[in-house]
């Protein structure tokens, strides 16, 4: 830009408010920029209302309009929202943008469509909504973002990742992870020793856009992996121009929000000396400890991200910087990552060859606050002292004789103190992908994607000899180390052809795919703080393992248009996996979808209110090739560890055992009928989506009994089941205020689910219930969870508790005998309420007035319950009080229920877990031209987990899977954060 | 435009060419897992194969002690003997347990176990994999395999012996599942076919039949003692011959006392001796101080083969008192498990306070009445100190950290033997009236160390109390108590019987265990026992 050209764009409003004093017909200029990043907007159509007087604003987003006198302009575009202003206000427009805008380019896997061209259920998030704040792990960019998606963070840990589920789980014992494929890499779920999440190795701001292929019809393409969905994600590109810094900073400070309720030291005092004998009296201290604030901590983090985007002779390329270091509220916790980001785009062969280079870097360095202490913490004797001056580093111990009572808790604190477990992980994904747009056929496109994924992870968990909790083994200094490599070979043809003879446009596409993920994990002696082998710790059987699997794919997709508002896609894909037997290896996954756009439609044309409607129905079938096994077809030979020999005589020897085996196993597969209708009110000004979908999963993986003495197990993992998931999802985000000072943004999504189980075995035997699974603390061997047919996966399975009619107290010990036999025993278990949530529900709003802006995001989850295992474990007398040598702390639940022991299976501990939180809730200022107008400058501030509402007896309603044992709390977080652009 | 067509053509096949090429990329192999090719391709490998088939008497995997080879049961709980000896002791009046959050264990405190109990689901399916693992080794040990294979000479020597030991051991588990169990399914081969079931005295025919071919001339199993320890040999093919024909009554309704008598004396006269004193049997180093009364044994070791199995929950299960664990187990951590009932108790004189029958050892202060049976701390009763994990020289075995321990769980010992040829004589056996007083004055003897104990006139009330004094917790006392009538119904009862402090009769049906609602779910030749 020349200095005579941003001379004029400064004087723009200056000329804008002199044409105000002239007579009428005017020229009326302006500036229309976006009302999120203050971006320029070109092609803009603006308009005299009531007139066909209209213009386009040019490529600075200035227009020139000549109008009448007291003329109202309208500004609209299938991207924002259109607002109507008075000409003489016209000075500086802000737009705001629609959600998914009609033009915006979706991205489908092996190819991308335009929005308005999509036939199946494809939600599309971009930089501009994601969610603000303390963002460090990609997922949470989208948490409560869209319908039929959820994120349920594994706790607050730092680095911790998240489970994330479309349209609820898809399978039992197979993996229910989306795939997740970014710049056409499909990435493995399995994650690396030293990282807790497979997503925190790429660096959120990096991250263009989300695109979450929800149906079959879209998701079939990926065929064998993509029956949870697939999450495709875009990083950023180089754009074309001067070089264009941005560079962001992020202090943030996390406090516990809430800690487990146990007994104060004073309570304590009580309870033992009401309950406890004269031995257990004895061991009461003097000290009043609150355990739990000892092993947390307010912790500072920072996130700081620098990036330039520009280009150099001709090639564009961005450049990015990432450093985020991050503290835990549980002491001692840490994470560092150090993240690097190239793209360089550049397009040879006169715009015939477009080449994509993708390369990102990242390394993290995390040290693991042992989250044991959290339970310690719980159950630590509040009234004995923190320090002693023992000689376990100066922590007070329960002890045995002189060493460290191994059936007592730990000192919170010094199981924290006194270790150091470090992990450092190195990972890097690139790829090159080669568009070719034939120069003797250009409708015919040649792509070829090359990609990997690579990482290393390793670490050591280190404990001083005095720590108490490796005392007896003289500390301890355990390694671990994992590397994993993945290698991707694409290849597709896309041919484009628009026929107008036929009023058509085809677009085919066929391809070929081949990518093979190996794991090498390496095997460790463990041994003493010194370096010496611990005792009884013997050299590993085999130094590693080298676990591979290998896909092979071809597959095909048609899209057909017809007359600019019939829409056909078509697809067809063949999956080879090594995972299974020769005969069972390959399938063929089809999916075919229909969508009309009805507002193109002579009696909706030019409708005002309704302005966009599109109706689409899809059919598609999937896969989910993950079942975890990779070999077990055949049977194969184990050698035993080197602590599993056997005597024979004076010699110990190594046992092989023949691996259980099922030469029948193949993927789950799935079929899902969706139907939806996209729409918009008012030019953009409401816009949404709403499906409904009906999928059946078969061949559901089921862990299920196999008759005694036929294979190596008495359990196998098999192609048993079917499953039925039901749910109907609405989007809607609105403007409801749209003005040149004030906008308001709202958007609200809803989704309803059902999920039953309607197969479970081979036979079909009326008096099985189900397989019992979600194991809970307390005891051994407990589970608390049930698959049972007809019901929901992981329904609790508990007794029904019967209660004191006068306190409504529950009666220690007394269950309903529901099947009348005149004894309580496991057939009398029943189904009781589900884990997972019936209703999502997301709201977000935004608001922004004059350089400010103010936002927040909630969710709620309706209908889920959540076993209270921390009660359930903790919270009896006898859990306190069971030794004379160490006194425990309890939940403070024993003082409601006085039980004197545990009753794990009560549905009293099953309880309404449903939640309104509210995720974030942030305000920015926009200070504008800084630094001699170098520099453009935003400061904001964020909260993160502000509130939640919940009738929920714990800390937290939302621990994936549904039980609550010990979970590392959430931490409430407040953010600053400057934005510089430059 | 049809050049182009062509040649568009000829970019895809040459690209897809290429690619298709990598089918072969989808036969993955493991890297350290071995197909039986390789397993039986000579002698060791068999060894290492016969290993993991003796091995699942104390361990509960070959991978960790946290992992199982049997689903659907606790892992750690999962291993033979520990399981083994849960149904036979904790439903009698030797054993009570305190763990009463393990899954399954309330429903065996209650006297209520139903076809779901994951306990006696969890042995059945040991049990039935260890036959399996039998069946397999066994058809990889026939004479045309190791023809096949060019295993001559002494390594087929070897192995053909290594054969006739896994047919013993498929024997012994196909006896444990027929007393427990009744009617098994019944299978010798590997095979997706679901098994039949077999009648219980049906099931005693097979294992006659198998004993009397390992014991005959053409068995290649060892002579007694010949073999190396934790071995089979021809002793342990004679014990069990000894303590299936004293129960042949229960199992078939038919008696067997004359051969029980036989077999009984033929273990006796084999060259066994008691081990000098009664507290060697039960040490860290009882693989040399017992080496002489053992005849087959479930080898434990604190390093080398290590499991929560039964040495291991017995030394730290049996007290909660952690001086106790430390200075009388040898183990670290005291786990307040188990105890006694004071039926037990009053079979010794003097019980508490030294007691000149040196198999007393009890702990636990002196209220011997357990009035709690939730309350291990306070709930009053004693345990029993039995396995220990200290050496004859009083040093601890080879874990430091007091975990895991060395000591080896008898499963047939020469004092069993004694005892049952008494009985057998009692019973009508065909044997010498004065040499059963003999053998089980021997008992006697060593326990207190004279003859201050001798017994001049035997009866076989007097035989099963003995029993428990010389047997207890070694997982005898369920079979026991059901060849003397007094498991169920209400002839005798002791505390906590049923479920209730006083005790009370229980459903002659519980005799027999259920067979697991799982297994009948999945093999529809099965029927349940009655009762369930």
């Amino acid at each position: 830009m020349n200095c005579k050209r941003l001379l004029a764009l400064m004087l723009l409003p200056l000329l804008a408010i002199c044409s105000f004093a002239q007579a009428q017909d005017k020229m009326v200029t302006g500036k229309v920029t976006d009302a999120k990043d203050g971006s320029a907007l070109q092609g803009i159509s603006v308009m005299q209302k009531g007139t066909k007087n209209a213009t386009q604003t040019n490529a600075e987003g200035v227009f020139k309009i000549k109008v009448n006198a007291g003329a109202v302009l309208v500004f609209s575009s299938v991207n924002y929202a259109s607002i109507e202003v008075s000409a003489d206000a016209a000075s500086l427009i802000k737009l705001t943008s629609v959600a998914a805008s009609l033009s915006d380019v979706v991205v489908i896997g092996y190819g991308t469509a335009k929005k308005k061209d999509v036939t199946g259920s494809i939600t599309t998030i971009g930089a501009k909504d994601f969610v603000k704040g303390a963002i460090t792990t990609p997922d949470q960019l989208i948490a409560g973002k869209v319908a039929g998606v959820s994120i349920t963070s594994n706790g607050g840990a730092p680095g911790a990742g998240s489970r994330i589920r479309i349209r609820g789980a898809a399978s039992l014992s197979a993996n229910n992870d989306p795939l997740i494929v970014i710049d056409g890499v499909p990435i493995t779920s399995d994650g690396i020793s030293g990282s807790a999440n497979p997503l925190n190795m790429i660096n959120p701001n990096d991250i263009e856009s989300f695109n979450i292929l929800k149906d079959a019809s879209a998701a079939a393409i990926y065929g064998n992996r993509a029956s949870n969905g697939v999450i495709i994600i875009t990083t950023k590109k180089g754009k074309k121009g001067k070089p264009v810094y941005a560079f962001s900073s992020q202090v943030q400070i996390s406090e516990v929000a809430k800690t487990v309720d146990v007994l104060s030291a004073a309570q304590y005092r009580t309870f033992v000396n009401t309950h406890g004998n004269s031995a257990q009296k004895a061991l009461l201290g003097t000290a009043n400890t609150d355990w739990q604030k000892q092993i947390y901590q307010t912790s500072i983090n920072v996130d700081n991200n620098l990036s330039a985007s520009g280009s150099f002779k001709k090639v564009p390329y961005r450049f990015s910087l990432g450093y985020l270091n991050q503290t835990g509220v549980l002491k001692t916790g840490k994470f560092d990552r150090v993240s690097v980001g190239i793209n360089l785009s550049p397009t040879v062969w006169n715009n015939h060859l477009k080449i994509d280079v993708n390369l990102k870097g990242i390394n993290t360095q995390s040290k693991f606050a042992e989250e044991g202490a959290i339970g310690s913490a719980m159950s630590f004797d509040p009234t004995q002292p923190v320090f002693n001056g023992s000689k376990f580093g100066g922590y007070y111990e329960w002890l045995d004789g002189t060493n460290p009572n191994k059936l007592a808790p730990r000192n919170p604190l010094g199981q924290l103190m006194n270790r150091d477990n470090k992990s450092q992980v190195n990972r890097s994904i690139g790829n090159v992908q080669l568009d070719y747009k034939v120069h003797f056929l250009p409708d015919l496109r040649v792509n070829v994607n090359l990609g990997y994924d690579i990482a290393e992870g390793s670490g050591t968990d280190f404990a001083p000899a005095i720590s108490a909790q490796y005392y007896t083994d003289s500390g301890t200094s355990n390694k671990y180390k994992e590397a994993q490599r993945n290698l991707l070979g694409d290849f597709y043809l896309n041919y484009v052809k628009e026929v107008k003879s036929l009023k058509s446009r085809f677009d085919v596409m066929v391809g070929h795919s081949y990518q093979d993920f190996l794991i090498t994990k390496y095997n460790f002696q463990s041994f003493q703080a010194n370096g010496q082998p611990r005792s009884g710790s013997l050299p590993p059987q085999f130094p590693y393992d080298k676990p591979q699997n290998t896909l092979l794919s071809f597959y095909g997709r048609l899209n057909y248009i017809f007359n600019g508002r019939y829409y056909l896609t078509a697809s067809v894909r063949r999956d080879g996996t090594s995972r299974f037997a020769p005969e069972n290896r390959w399938g063929t996954f089809s999916a075919a979808s229909l969508a009309w756009r009805i507002s193109d439609e002579a009696f909706l044309k030019g409708n005002k209110v309704l302005t966009d409607l599109k109706l689409r129905v899809g059919y598609g079938q999937t896969g989910q090739e993950n079942v975890g096994e990779r070999y077990s077809y055949l049977s194969y030979y184990n050698l035993s560890g080197n602590n599993f020999t056997y005597q024979l005589g004076d010699s110990f020897y190594h046992m092989y055992k023949p691996g259980a085996y099922d030469p029948k196993r193949r993927w789950e597969s799935a079929e899902t009928y969706n139907a939806g209708l996209d729409f918009a009110f008012f030019k953009n000004r409401i816009t949404g989506t709403v499906d409904v979908y009906f999928k059946k999963t078969s061949d559901l993986l089921s862990t299920v009994d196999v008759p005694a003495a036929t294979n190596f197990s008495n359990r196998l993992l098999s192609n048993v089941g079917n499953m039925e998931n039901k749910g109907f999802e609405i989007n809607i985000n609105t403007i409801p205020i749209q003005n040149n000072n004030f906008s308001w943004e709202a958007g609200v999504n809803l989704t309803m689910y059902d999920t039953k189980l309607t197969k479970l075995t081979n036979v079909n035997d009326p008096n099985f219930v189900g397989n019992l699974v979600g194991g809970i603390d307390g005891g051994t061997g407990g589970n608390i969870q049930i698959q049972s047919v007809g019901a929901w996966p992981s329904a609790f399975y508990v007794y029904k508790q019967v209660y004191d009619k006068s306190t409504n107290k529950p009666i220690e010990g007394l269950y309903e005998d529901l099947n009348r036999d005149g004894q309580i025993n496991e057939k009398d278990r029943y189904i009781y309420k589900r884990p997972e949530p019936t209703v999502l529900l997301g709201f977000t709003s935004n608001v922004s007035y004059k350089k400010w802006s103010a936002g927040f995001v909630m969710r709620g989850n309706f209908g889920n319950y959540m076993y209270n295992n921390v009660w359930s474990n903790t919270g009896t007398v006898n859990n306190a009080l069971s030794r004379t040598d160490v006194i425990n702390n309890t939940s403070s639940n024993v003082l409601y229920t006085n039980f004197s022991s545990r009753q794990l299976l009560s549905d009293y501990y099953v309880q309404n877990a449903s939640f309104l939180r509210m995720d974030n809730f942030n305000i920015g200022y926009t200070v504008g031209k800084v630094m001699n107008n170098k520099a453009n400058l935003r400061l904001s501030g964020n909260v993160q987990n502000v509130f939640v509402i919940t009738k929920y007896k714990g800390i937290d309603p939302e621990i994936a899977g549904g039980i609550d044992k010990r979970l590392y709390p959430r931490p409430r977080i407040f953010v600053f954060s400057v934005n510089v652009d430059f | 435009m049809k050049r182009r067509f062509f040649k568009i053509i000829g970019m895809v096949a040459i690209v897809s060419g290429s690619l298709i090429g990598c089918t072969k990329d989808l036969n993955r192999y493991p890297l350290n897992d071995v197909t039986s090719e390789t397993v039986y391709a000579n002698a060791a490998g068999y060894k290492m194969a016969m290993a993991k088939i003796y091995g699942g008497f104390s361990t509960t995997s070959s991978v960790g002690t946290d992992k199982s080879d049997i689903e659907g049961v606790d892992a750690g709980t999962s291993e033979f003997t520990r399981m083994f000896w849960y149904l036979q002791e904790l439903v009698t009046d030797e054993a009570l347990i305190f763990w009463t959050n393990d899954e399954g264990v309330p429903a065996l405190r209650s006297y209520a176990w139903d076809s779901q109990n994951v306990l006696t689901k969890g042995l059945y399916y040991r049990i039935l994999f260890t036959i399996t693992l039998c069946n397999d080794f066994l058809s990889q040990c026939t004479d045309a395999k190791l023809a096949a294979r060019g295993i001559s000479g002494a390594d087929a020597t070897n192995i053909k012996r290594y054969r006739d030991e896994v047919r013993f051991i498929r024997a012994y588990q196909y006896w444990a599942g027929m007393d427990l169990y009744g009617n098994l399914p019944f299978s010798l081969e590997v095979s997706s076919t679901p098994p039949s079931q077999i009648k219980r005295a049906d099931l005693f025919k097979f294992i006659e039949s198998e004993l009397k071919a390992l014991e005959s001339t053409s068995s290649n199993l060892a002579e007694p003692r010949t073999n190396e320890y934790g071995r089979v040999d021809k002793g342990a093919v004679w014990a069990l011959f000894a303590r299936m024909y004293l129960n042949a009554e229960v199992y078939t309704s038919e008696k067997k006392y004359d051969e029980a008598v036989v077999y009984s004396k033929k273990v006796i006269d084999a060259g066994y001796t008691l081990a000098t004193t009664y507290r060697n049997l039960f040490l860290a180093d009882n693989n040399i101080t017992g080496k002489s009364e053992f005849i087959l044994t479930a080898n434990y070791d604190g390093i080398k083969t290590q499991s929560y199995g039964a040495s291991t929950i017995l030394s730290h299960g049996c007290t909660n008192n952690s001086s106790v664990a430390t200075d009388s187990l040898g183990v670290i951590g005291a786990w307040a498990g188990f105890k006694t009932t004071s039926k037990i108790v009053q079979l010794f004189p003097s019980a508490l306070s030294n007691s000149p029958d040196k198999r007393a050892s009890f702990t636990g202060g002196s209220n011997t009445t357990v009035s709690n049976y939730s309350d291990y701390a306070n709930g009053g009763g004693v345990s029993i100190i039995k396995f220990r994990n200290l050496k004859s020289d009083g040093t601890k075995g080879s874990d430091n950290t007091g975990l895991y321990v060395d000591t080896d769980f008898p499963l047939f010992r020469l004092a069993e033997m004694y005892l049952i040829y008494a009985e057998a004589k009692l019973r009508g056996g065909n044997g010498d009236g004065t040499l059963a007083l003999n053998y089980f004055n021997s008992l006697r003897r060593r326990a207190y160390q004279s003859n201050a104990g001798d017994v001049a006139i035997l009866d076989l009330d007097l035989i099963l109390d003995e029993r428990a004094r010389e047997l207890h917790w070694e997982g005898h006392r369920r079979t026991d108590l059901i060849r003397f009538g007094k498991f169920t119904g209400g002839t005798y009862v002791w505390p906590w019987k049923g479920g209730v402090a006083t005790g009370q009769s229980i459903d002659a049906y519980r005799a027999l265990y259920p067979i697991p609602a799982s297994d009948l779910n999945v093999n529809l030749n099965l029927k349940q026992n009655p009762g369930y």
